[in-house]
């Protein structure tokens, strides 16, 4: 739960950056990573985690140094990593597994991992709201307002990438997608200020995760995919009130 | 006292050259006035000192003074759901963004009142007219005590009448708080009436002074071209 408050705070910028996909893309960055992991016989998420954060220091960098807007070239990171990833793997069935990981294979220290990074997302993100959002507002009002923007650009892309990265090996890729992208969304739908938005994206993830694991649990059932269902249903939802 | 010192700024955007060599100093409590024809450099200049774009020179800061900006044109997502009053929080930081006491909110409701917008306090920024935009913009550059003012047209899309009242209250806030303030205007007679010094820019600085001093009728027709005049009477 504490991974969906996080990430559903952290989607609030995301969804108005619209960064929605750029996530997904990014997910597939730590491929060769994971495949490293996998020849060499290391822990998956350290070789995700290092290559999600190579790409987000590049990706920086290029930004400043050429003209290419950030989806362009996180879409450059995505193609080249799948293709590097893909012939790196052993094997078909490792790179969807690396994909798409399942909650339920969450073992005592992986829940634990995925806990701390939740908080630390939550806090980060509570710390760095002022900043995020003049960050995503306008640069120049941000500069003028005393805001380190580099700086802060880098820790929003170092926080979704930590968060990506506990999406593959964790609960995985579909699952995160959906809670970054879903309950933002329908708090944008519903919202009539920023800390509205801010708090019904949180409520939404942490309602959808719960309602989701225990029907999930009811009709044993693959808990990722009944999650994202019950949020694409909020979303429905959210678009009836907003027509109301 | 001297508040920056600007030395042979240059600044080129890929193979143009859009400032070149300026050189000029501001004193605390300016009120100076940057006028110059589209494409002069005008809004760069206050970007460059905002600190938003790489140059070449020096810009020596004396003091690292809080600044009020108001950009000429305000680029956004108008679907970002901000409201006003958030707008104004954000300056603040910390919890009070969260939940912000009394005081704050009758604060930013008192600076909204400057620009007679303070109905709009709860609506979304992105709901606002491009006039009630600029007011707020103003009121937003005014609210937090800043000690130097970056305007860029601050008054382009209010009504004439407003546009006065705007400039009689920027200078009213200026002389009262000894404010420094930087002022993009195509406006002469606001130049005349408000403005203690004028740069004359085009790409340099082809005049630098009081207006009364600096503005003769040949200096406006090499900065604007053949045609250009402006009769200043002294009341």
């Amino acid at each position: 739960m504490s991974v969906g408050v996080g990430v559903s705070l952290l989607g609030t910028f995301i969804i108005l950056r619209r960064m929605a996909l750029v996530g997904d893309a990014l997910s597939h960055v730590a491929l060769p990573g994971i495949a490293l992991a996998s020849i060499y016989k290391f822990n998956p998420f350290i070789g995700a985690v290092a290559l999600l954060l190579f790409a987000v220091l590049a990706i920086t960098f290029l930004e400043r140094h050429s003209s290419l807007p950030i989806d362009a070239l996180v879409g450059v990171f995505f193609t080249a990593s799948l293709g590097i990833g893909a012939l790196l793997s052993p094997s078909a069935e490792s790179l969807l597994e690396a994909l798409f990981g399942d909650i339920r294979d969450l073992n005592i220290i992986d829940a634990e991992i995925a806990v701390v990074v939740g908080v630390l997302v939550v806090v980060a993100t509570l710390i760095l709201f002022r900043d995020f959002t003049h960050l995503t507002l306008s640069r120049e009002l941000a500069h003028s307002e005393g805001v380190a923007v580099e700086r802060t650009e880098l820790i929003f892309l170092f926080l979704l990438a930590i968060m990506i990265a506990i999406g593959i090996r964790i609960i995985g890729t579909l699952l995160i997608g959906a809670l970054v992208i879903i309950p933002a969304s329908v708090a944008k739908n519903i919202s009539v200020s920023l800390r509205g938005m801010a708090v019904i994206s949180v409520i939404v993830g942490i309602v959808t995760v719960v309602a989701g694991s225990a029907i999930a649990a009811s009709f044993q059932l693959v808990p990722g995919p009944v999650i994202t269902v019950v949020a694409a249903t909020f979303f429905l939802l959210s678009l009836l009130v907003r027509r109301s | 006292m001297k508040l920056v010192e600007v030395k042979d700024l240059s600044v080129t955007i890929g193979k143009t050259t859009v400032l070149d060599h300026l050189s000029f100093t501001v004193e605390e409590g300016d009120v100076i006035a940057i006028i110059g024809p589209n494409g002069a450099g005008k809004t760069m200049l206050l970007r460059t000192l905002l600190g938003t774009v790489p140059y070449e020179g020096k810009i020596t800061w004396h003091k690292v003074p809080i600044i009020g900006y108001v950009p000429q044109k305000f680029h956004f997502d108008h679907t970002f759901p901000l409201t006003v009053e958030e707008l104004f929080l954000m300056k603040k930081g910390g919890p009070s963004f969260w939940l912000p006491a009394d005081d704050l909110r009758s604060d930013i409701k008192k600076a909204l009142s400057h620009t007679e917008v303070e109905n709009l306090a709860q609506r979304k920024i992105g709901d606002l007219s491009s006039g009630q935009m600029q007011r707020v913009f103003i009121a937003y550059g005014l609210f937090g005590s800043p000690e130097l003012l970056l305007f860029d047209e601050p008054t382009a899309g209010i009504d004439i009448g407003a546009e006065m009242n705007v400039y009689s209250l920027l200078k009213e806030i200026a002389q009262e708080l000894n404010l420094t303030m930087l002022l993009v205007s195509h406006e002469l007679s606001v130049v005349y009436t408000y403005a203690k010094k004028v740069i004359c820019l085009n790409k340099t600085i082809a005049c630098f002074g009081e207006p009364k001093k600096v503005l003769t009728p040949e200096q406006l027709q090499s900065l604007y071209g053949v045609g250009a005049d402006f009769y200043h009477h002294d009341h």
